[in-house]
């Protein structure tokens, strides 16, 4: 499968991030409803789905390359989003093994895998051509590598990815590549068990959410990945909304208004998905975000009245947590236009093929 | 790395003493198996003379290992039936369905040291321990408790392994269990597999020791096994009974005869199969449901809970 990547689009600066019709229509919508709550929406993670995104494990997109080019300026600003705990050597292989395996299966144009064995000790050719890297590697041996197994193969995948070590009937954070987050911060969380990073959400606590997650995911099995989308909202297709670079994306949300808010506003959806590890027994929970301007979703009628509903029901306790309340009046101004009131079908589909003109 | 069965094939089995049978086991296909922990185990599908068994036996192959898995089996007196089979009919060239490995008894990560007691067979799950430690370096001690006639069947996967130590029950063999778990560094984690009566006593003599319980790990055989007892279910909707067997959840029997029930995690977790439950008792092993709706006794979550006796009637 060929992809027309675009590598000189931004996600900082000139924000000339942009998504082609085809990734508007394989956007992965989160709302099957009008009205939005909190709920265990856990699935297993097959290939198959409402949109394309799911039809592989690890999705690769048209913004590939120049995703892992916003990773690599983050990185060599701020060195600390990405952070291992001495105890997870074993955990960053099986991330490695599973990351080359699925993307070289997945994408044979794109990215392969020469093995000369499968146990540690055994020579891998790692090649990856969108980014033009062809290294020679001993599994196993993180020094046969320009830097540790964790992130040097996460800086080359799209998203996200935290490791839950396992142990004492609990998760606990403790490796992490994050550099496209929705204002959270690995150097806080890192260590942290599931209830303490999970601390500041409003409301799921309440209802038991996490409790009944966590006891799922402690029972997570090998081969049976899980997935479920979470969403919030960002000014400008920006990656890097971390609580270290509040002051070049915060001030932004005060820009928004009824006129602009079209092209400004946007849908970040994160398809988060849940492995067990095989060596290790972690969890890797990688978090791949798709962003999406109000006007991309607005060319998909069914999408933009549907959001229109959502974010006018939304409790104000999310409001706030998500920090949509400076925007949001500016936003739902905006997304009125396309709310005719009609009843729309339940589910996250498009229900169109081709979208008109911009 | 996406599935949930595997069809494997016998590929050596020998006799390593008059009750052990050490099995290796490929996949069928000739493909490459998925790699496993330390301390996983792999259940089997055993298609006895009087009905299927699913045993669960731990992974002695070396963690990661993609070509074979290894395991070994014995037989027990009061076999239900597994052990038996695998010691007097499966034979090299047989067929066998397997589930992915599961994991019930991880090493801790985070343990600066590592210690092992083993009864017998208990010695299976720490043999892949082994392979793990040597490659992290980790700091560890194993003590195995055996027959003395059995003291040098599991060589072959000891060898060259240092910190092993054997005993028996002779004077000056035995394990002093108080004197080891008083003489273990601050950090140390205990693991124990054995018989259930050993099992208990080093719990015991940890917790006296002031051992903290998020430091000691036990692993009982036949944890793993799931299922339980076979019952039968009403679903009053649809007018029709269904036989839920020993190795199926009530769901999965609902699914096999056609009747259509929500379903989403299948781990009794997200709540979307909740259904009424009209009479019976059931057997709840949900994370889903509060205590004060269990006490009720009025909603079942069909995926993972079963009948605590006789016959559920399911508003299905």
């Amino acid at each position: 499968m060929s992809i027309a990547f675009k590598p000189e689009e931004t996600f900082r600066g000139d924000y000339s991030y942009r998504n082609s019709d085809a990734a508007v229509l394989r956007f992965p919508f989160p709302f099957p409803e009008d009205r939005y709550m909190y709920s265990v929406n856990i699935e297993p993670h097959v290939r198959s789905g409402p949109s394309d995104v799911f039809l592989r494990p690890f999705d690769v997109d048209e913004h590939y390359i120049a995703e892992c080019r916003d990773k690599a300026i983050t990185l060599e600003r701020d060195p600390g989003r990405c952070q291992v705990l001495p105890h997870m050597m074993m955990a960053q292989w099986d991330t490695l093994e599973l990351l080359m395996e699925n993307l070289s299966a997945d994408y044979p144009e794109q990215f392969s895998l020469i093995k000369e064995g499968d146990d540690f000790g055994s020579r891998w050719t790692w090649i990856n051509r969108p980014l033009g890297i062809e290294q020679s590697f001993i599994f196993g041996n993180a020094e046969t590598l320009p830097c540790e197994p964790f992130e040097y193969i996460t800086r080359q995948a799209q998203g996200d990815f935290a490791i839950c070590d396992q142990r004492d009937d609990n998760l606990f954070m403790d490796a992490g590549m994050v550099t496209s987050q929705a204002d959270w911060s690995l150097e806080f969380d890192v260590g942290m068990s599931f209830m303490e990073w999970h601390g500041p959400v409003p409301l799921a606590h309440q209802t038991g959410v996490f409790e009944r997650a966590l006891k799922y995911l402690l029972m997570l099995r090998l081969g049976q990945p899980v997935r479920r989308l979470n969403w919030t909202m960002s000014i400008n297709p920006r990656l890097d909304t971390s609580p270290e670079s509040y002051p070049e994306w915060g001030p932004d949300r005060a820009s928004v208004t009824p006129d602009n808010a079209g092209q400004k506003v946007h849908l970040r959806v994160e398809l988060q998905t849940l492995w067990r590890l095989p060596r290790s027994n972690a969890i890797l929970f990688p978090i791949r975000c798709y962003l999406a301007s109000l006007e991309d979703l607005a060319r998909v009628p069914k999408w933009g009245a549907r959001l229109h509903r959502v974010l006018s029901s939304l409790p104000p306790q999310l409001v706030e947590y998500k920090g949509l309340t400076r925007y949001l009046p500016a936003a739902l101004e905006w997304l009125a236009q396309h709310d005719d009131g009609r009843e729309l079908p339940v589910g996250t589909e498009p229900g169109i093929t081709t979208l008109g003109p911009r | 790395m996406i599935g949930e069965t595997l069809t494997l094939k016998v590929a050596a089995a020998c006799a390593i003493s008059p009750s052990l049978r050490h099995l290796r086991l490929v996949a069928a296909d000739g493909s490459k198996l998925p790699p496993a922990a330390a301390g996983a185990h792999l259940q089997l599908v055993l298609n006895g003379a009087a009905r299927t068994h699913r045993n669960a036996y731990s992974l002695i192959s070396r963690p990661g290992a993609r070509d074979a898995y290894e395991i070994i089996v014995r037989r027990v007196p009061a076999s239900r039936g597994g052990s038996a089979f695998i010691h007097e009919q499966l034979k090299v060239g047989d067929v066998l369905e397997a589930g992915w490995p599961g994991n019930l008894f991880a090493p801790v990560r985070t343990a600066r040291r590592h210690l092992m007691i083993a009864g017998g067979i208990g010695i299976t799950p720490f043999l892949s321990y082994l392979a793990d430690f040597a490659f992290g370096g980790a700091d560890y001690a194993l003590h195995l408790c055996c027959r003395e006639d059995e003291q040098h069947v599991f060589d072959p996967w000891l060898a060259g392994k240092s910190s092993v130590s054997v005993h028996w029950d002779a004077d000056g063999h035995r394990l002093d269990i108080p004197a080891l778990l008083a003489a273990q560094p601050v950090g140390s984690h205990l693991y124990v597999c054995g018989p259930a009566a050993m099992n208990d006593e080093v719990l015991e003599l940890a917790a006296a020791a002031g051992w903290p319980a998020s430091h000691v790990h036990c692993e009982h055989f036949g944890s793993a096994l799931s299922g339980g007892e076979a019952f039968r279910a009403f679903l009053a909707k649809s007018g029709v009974e269904v036989s839920v067997g020993e190795d199926e959840s009530l769901l999965e029997a609902i699914e096999r005869i056609g009747v259509k029930a929500s379903c989403l995690c299948r781990g009794g977790a997200c709540g979307v199969c909740v259904t009424p439950l009209l009479d019976g008792e059931a057997d709840h092993r949900d994370h889903y449901l509060s205590a004060a709706e269990r006490e009720a006794g009025r909603l079942i979550l069909p995926c993972v809970s079963r009948a605590r006796s006789g016959r559920l009637v399911l508003d299905l």
